[in-house]
């Protein structure tokens, strides 16, 4: 695996009982880059996410072949210990999805989880990550409130802190930005660009102008193929796939 | 419209004023400390204590919830949580079946296996020398007629929570046990409250599947293997009869007071709990 590398895939395939939705898949995702995979609607993206941390294990229908390599770690062959593989890569979905807790518990959920108990650095670290996603200032005097009652957006917000409060390597994020306005779809993106410094983010969106404004690798998909693979420059300004220009110049949608 | 659902909103009201005016003649003779406390039921010497009765509901009941409720519980995780949609399939037809079967077939039911075995069996096992009619018989049987409804409203719960709240916490590192445990549970807290609320009124309320099993001696239970009676029961054994006996109708009456004002208090804490926990 190249050095500058994060997860590796290879031959995947993910078979549904009639169809097939994901064929042979060969990408490698960049390390502390933005990867954003585009492609219409129903051409396996979110599928191709969940491969990544294994959720496609909640969905017994499927059945996954293929290698994905993390750190040289093949996940799909991961057994009892993919509960800690998971936590190294955060994911944020379409839509928020608060824990049914108050805000204070959303984070330190998952700082229990990494072992984190004594009560000062919960406290801090709550904090820490709360401000990490540009949430703090508006909750910091309702931290016992349900989670349940912020906006959207600042949900999804709190659900970006949740999710590197676990101190992951990767951002999984599915649409993160589908379900906001344009006002915090700006501040998910603007977290974005600052936090592949140290994490690296894989992005599914069928926004083509989002990919554009924070992408540095894209990954075009349809039907289930991987059509073309590279630089955002590449993909945008010189595809070589008669499918990718047609995406691109808007004939899909 | 209006008018029909004034009607029905006014219905407990009606209810409840009716039974009154009927237990009239008991509540003002008697302090109702006495009426509700008193041990002695003797009807013919004009003393009517209902605390055998009441002791005797309470007692089967709760008994039916603590046996019920784990079962309903760990039920609906293994299938919901654990197994297979076919599980599924194949368990909801079987629920629906149990819940249609009408209460004298379970009280039969509970006759032919359920009190000769607890004579013959589970009393020896305890060293109890039983009948089988019994508190525990009539929990037992009272404990299979509601699992039915608390298991189907339970399983439709955690069906309803959106999966992508349990890939949330997995994605955190955390196992399938602890997603269950601490984000599952909770988000189905209040209508699993509910589910057990609406069972327990139930199995507070049912009449002729306790009546065949529990034996019907007025008499305060010592233990589950005692026999007891109940106050639906009370009411079903003897309307009709011994209406001779001077304010035995107004006795009777007021045994039916009891249980709607139970039912009513009771629907009110369940809403409690359920705004309570409903906030996430
Ligand atoms: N558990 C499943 N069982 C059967 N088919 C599935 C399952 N999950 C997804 N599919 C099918 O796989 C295909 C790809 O779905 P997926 O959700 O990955 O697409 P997507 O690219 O994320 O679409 P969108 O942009 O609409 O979110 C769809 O045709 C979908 O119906
Ligand atoms: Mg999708």
């Amino acid at each position: 695996m190249d050095i500058d590398t994060k997860i590796q895939i290879q031959n995947l395939n993910v078979f549904a009982k009639d169809q097939q939705i994901l064929k042979n898949i060969n990408i490698s995702i960049p390390k502390n880059k933005i990867t954003v995979i585009l492609g219409p609607s129903g051409c396996g993206k979110t599928t191709l996410l969940k491969c990544m941390n294994r959720l496609t294990d909640l969905y017994p229908e499927l059945k996954v072949t293929g290698n994905i390599f993390i750190n040289n770690q093949d996940i799909l062959q991961a057994g009892e210990d993919i509960n800690n593989l998971r936590q190294k890569m955060g994911l944020l979905s379409q839509r928020p999805y608060p824990l049914p807790m108050n805000i204070y518990n959303n984070i330190a959920y998952g700082l229990k989880l990494t072992g984190i108990h004594k009560r000062r650095e919960l406290n801090r670290k709550v904090v820490s990550y709360l401000q990490l996603a540009a949430l703090w200032d508006e909750v910091k005097g309702r931290l016992r409130e349900p989670a349940s009652r912020l906006s959207i957006g600042q949900q999804q917000r709190l659900c970006l802190a949740r999710g590197l409060a676990v101190n992951p390597e990767i951002i999984l994020a599915d649409e993160p930005t589908s379900a906001l306005d344009p006002i915090s779809s700006k501040s998910i993106e603007e977290q974005f660009i600052k936090l592949k410094q140290d994490y690296s983010i894989v992005l599914v969106t069928h926004i083509i102008r989002q990919a554009r404004r924070i992408a540095d690798h894209v990954i075009f998909m349809y039907l289930g193929e991987v059509i073309e693979e590279g630089p955002v420059s590449e993909i945008f300004d010189h595809p070589k796939m008669e499918k990718t220009k047609q995406y691109m110049s808007g004939a899909f949608n | 419209m209006l008018v029909s659902l004034l009607l029905v909103a006014a219905l407990p009201f009606l209810l409840f004023t009716g039974l009154y005016l009927k237990s009239f003649l008991l509540i003002h003779d008697y302090h109702l400390s006495d009426l509700l406390f008193s041990k002695e039921w003797k009807p013919a010497s004009g003393k009517f204590g209902f605390y055998p009765f009441i002791i005797g509901s309470i007692w089967v009941t709760l008994l039916a919830m603590v046996i019920s409720a784990p079962i309903c519980m760990l039920t609906a995780i293994y299938v919901t949580q654990y197994t297979k949609k076919t599980m599924l399939r194949i368990l909801h037809p079987a629920i629906d079946i149990l819940a249609g079967i009408p209460s004298v077939v379970y009280g039969l039911w509970g006759i032919l296996v359920i009190v000769p075995f607890i004579s013959k069996y589970l009393g020896p096992l305890f060293g109890v020398k039983t009948m089988g009619y019994s508190i525990l018989a009539a929990a037992l049987v009272l404990s299979i007629m509601i699992i039915p409804f608390i298991l189907n409203i339970i399983i439709e719960i955690f069906k309803s929570i959106p999966i992508e709240l349990k890939e949330a916490s997995l994605s955190l590192g955390a196992t399938q046990w602890e997603t269950i445990k601490h984000v599952l549970f909770k988000k189905a807290l209040p209508g699993i409250i509910a589910a057990h609320g609406f069972g327990l009124a139930r199995a507070f309320g049912e009449t002729m599947a306790v009546m065949m099993v529990v034996g019907n001696v007025v008499k305060l239970p010592h233990g589950v293997f005692d026999p007891g009676y109940t106050l639906p029961a009370l009411i079903a054994n003897n309307y009709g009869e011994m209406m001779s006996i001077p304010r035995y109708d107004a006795a009777l009456m007021f045994a039916a007071l009891i249980l709607l004002v139970v039912s009513f208090f009771f629907n009110l804490i369940m809403h409690f709990f359920i705004a309570r926990y409903n906030k996430y």
